[in-house]
């Protein structure tokens, strides 16, 4: 069923070359729209969600033409798609395909939501742990408040 | 230890034997005097939150080194307050002094300074963070009341939904092979996050809402205060109050170890009774004194004279 679904999806929205998000949860696919800045794009961009998906029940797709993600980007989608896999497409072929995976730790691209962490009162750059990747736990380096899921606020 | 001590910015980066040594350190410090140890070095004090214990605590751990004291000063009337920004004011006055002890109402605010400064720092409280020396100074009773923490019953009593004193003193002890009692009403229990920390790493901890029924077990209670700000009813808080006061009829009355020693952050309103004060199991002022041994040791390591 699923399979048939690909299918039938990539025939009509097959990309020469580019990168596709796949296996995002669908709730966050629009998540991941907005952390891709697609409204900007000038290539072709195809946003699918509720496709059918064994391991998650309904999945998002993403696939952006001639587009390489970004370390950071790739770091936030990780933060609210721990799931996504990211394929890379070159001519036509899925040449590189990976999970999103976090690094040890992260920053800059994420806020405390502790309002009394000093880095929400001082113009300095956050760090965090990851102390947990799926679903994701981060602990600020400065106030070590521990986030997780709603309370991981992307900047 | 491993690597040298720079900085002591958060009891999470302390093992079990980077904590044996601290309070090694400790002891020595105060069997014998070292009065010119840290002679010819300057500690910058940098309180920019109301504390006379913490503060005066340091610069009398810093003089009996032989190290002399430079205080920032009110907070409220230095320039602090001209809106300069903080890691400015740190690197100014890290030009000053050779070791800078702060507190601070943010949290995190050590961990710039030890960032920007480029010196030793010391976190002497940042908010409802950390206080490292204030962990170290009550492991450091602990284990010279009873010879040594492992194996003991521990019991935190009152607020401790959000004492920070307890909650670090219990990750602390959880390095440590201790049975963990936590005695508060529903409305203060320990958060789930402290909690979830014990489990993990396998620490034997159990609530109670009842002191009666723990006190006869326990060889360490540690008292907090329970502020009445806590409480939207100010009838449940007369009631908590009551049921959390130690006095000496209640230890007579349940029962306890001889060998049980009370502790207390101090200050205490009256939480703790001062009939109690004259027994063996008042350790309290003992453990405030012992501020000045763990300080000295902490200051000579991240100076590099230990
Ligand atoms: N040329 C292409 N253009 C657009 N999407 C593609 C292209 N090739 C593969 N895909 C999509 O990339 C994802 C990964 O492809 P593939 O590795 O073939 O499948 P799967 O991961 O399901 O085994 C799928 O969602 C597929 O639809
Ligand atoms: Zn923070």
């Amino acid at each position: 069923m699923a399979q048939q679904a690909d299918r039938r999806e990539l025939n009509v929205s097959a990309i020469r070359n580019g990168t596709v998000i796949d296996h995002i949860h669908s709730e966050a696919t629009f998540k991941v729209a907005d952390i891709l800045q697609v409204q900007g794009e000038q290539d072709m961009v195809l946003v699918a969600m509720n496709l059918a998906s064994s391991r998650l029940g309904k999945k998002g797709i993403i696939k952006i033409e001639n587009r390489e993600l970004t370390p950071d980007e790739v770091n936030k989608i990780a933060l609210i798609a721990p799931e996504a896999t990211l394929n890379i497409i070159s001519n036509f072929q899925v040449v590189d395909k990976a999970r999103v995976e976090l690094p040890e730790s992260i920053e800059r691209i994420v806020k405390c939501f502790n309002p009394r962490c000093i880095t929400n009162n001082q113009p300095i750059v956050t760090k965090f742990e990851v102390i947990e990747s799926s679903p994701p736990a981060l602990r600020c380096l400065y106030c070590e408040r521990v986030m997780r899921g709603e309370d991981i606020i992307l900047k | 230890m491993g690597r040298p001590i720079t900085s002591v910015i958060s009891i999470r980066g302390f093992d079990r034997k980077g904590i044996l040594y601290v309070l090694e350190q400790s002891g020595k410090m105060e069997q014998r005097p070292h009065p010119r140890l840290l002679q010819g070095h300057v500690l910058g004090l940098m309180f920019v939150e109301v504390s006379t214990r913490t503060r005066l605590s340091f610069a009398s751990a810093m003089m009996r080194l032989g190290g002399q004291v430079l205080d920032f000063g009110d907070p409220e009337r230095s320039s602090f307050k001209k809106g300069e920004g903080l890691s400015d004011t740190i690197r100014v006055m890290a030009g000053y002094c050779d070791v800078i002890a702060i507190r601070h109402p943010w949290e995190g605010a050590a961990r710039l300074a030890a960032e920007v400064s480029g010196l030793p720092v010391i976190n002497a409280g940042d908010g409802a963070n950390q206080h490292p020396t204030q962990t170290f100074l009550d492991l450091y009773t602990i284990q010279k009341t009873h010879g040594g923490i492992d194996g003991l019953t521990v019991g935190f009593l009152g607020d401790l939904r959000y004492s920070r004193t307890v909650q670090s003193l219990a990750g602390a002890m959880s390095h440590f092979d201790c049975r963990q009692c936590f005695i508060s009403p529903e409305s203060l229990r320990a958060p789930q996050h402290v909690l979830e920390e014990l489990e993990e790493r396998g620490v034997q901890h159990e609530q109670f809402s009842d002191l009666g029924e723990v006190l006869p077990q326990l060889d360490i209670l540690y008292c907090t205060r329970i502020q009445e700000e806590r409480f939207a009813d100010r009838l449940e808080y007369e009631q908590v109050k009551s049921s959390y006061r130690v006095d000496r009829a209640l230890l007579e009355h349940c029962g306890v170890k001889e060998t049980l020693r009370i502790m207390h952050p101090l200050p205490r309103v009256d939480e703790l009774s001062e009939d109690l004060d004259a027994t063996p199991y008042a350790v309290y002022f003992q453990q405030a004194r012992n501020g000045i041994p763990v300080r000295q040791a902490l200051l000579a390591m991240v100076l590099g004279k230990l």
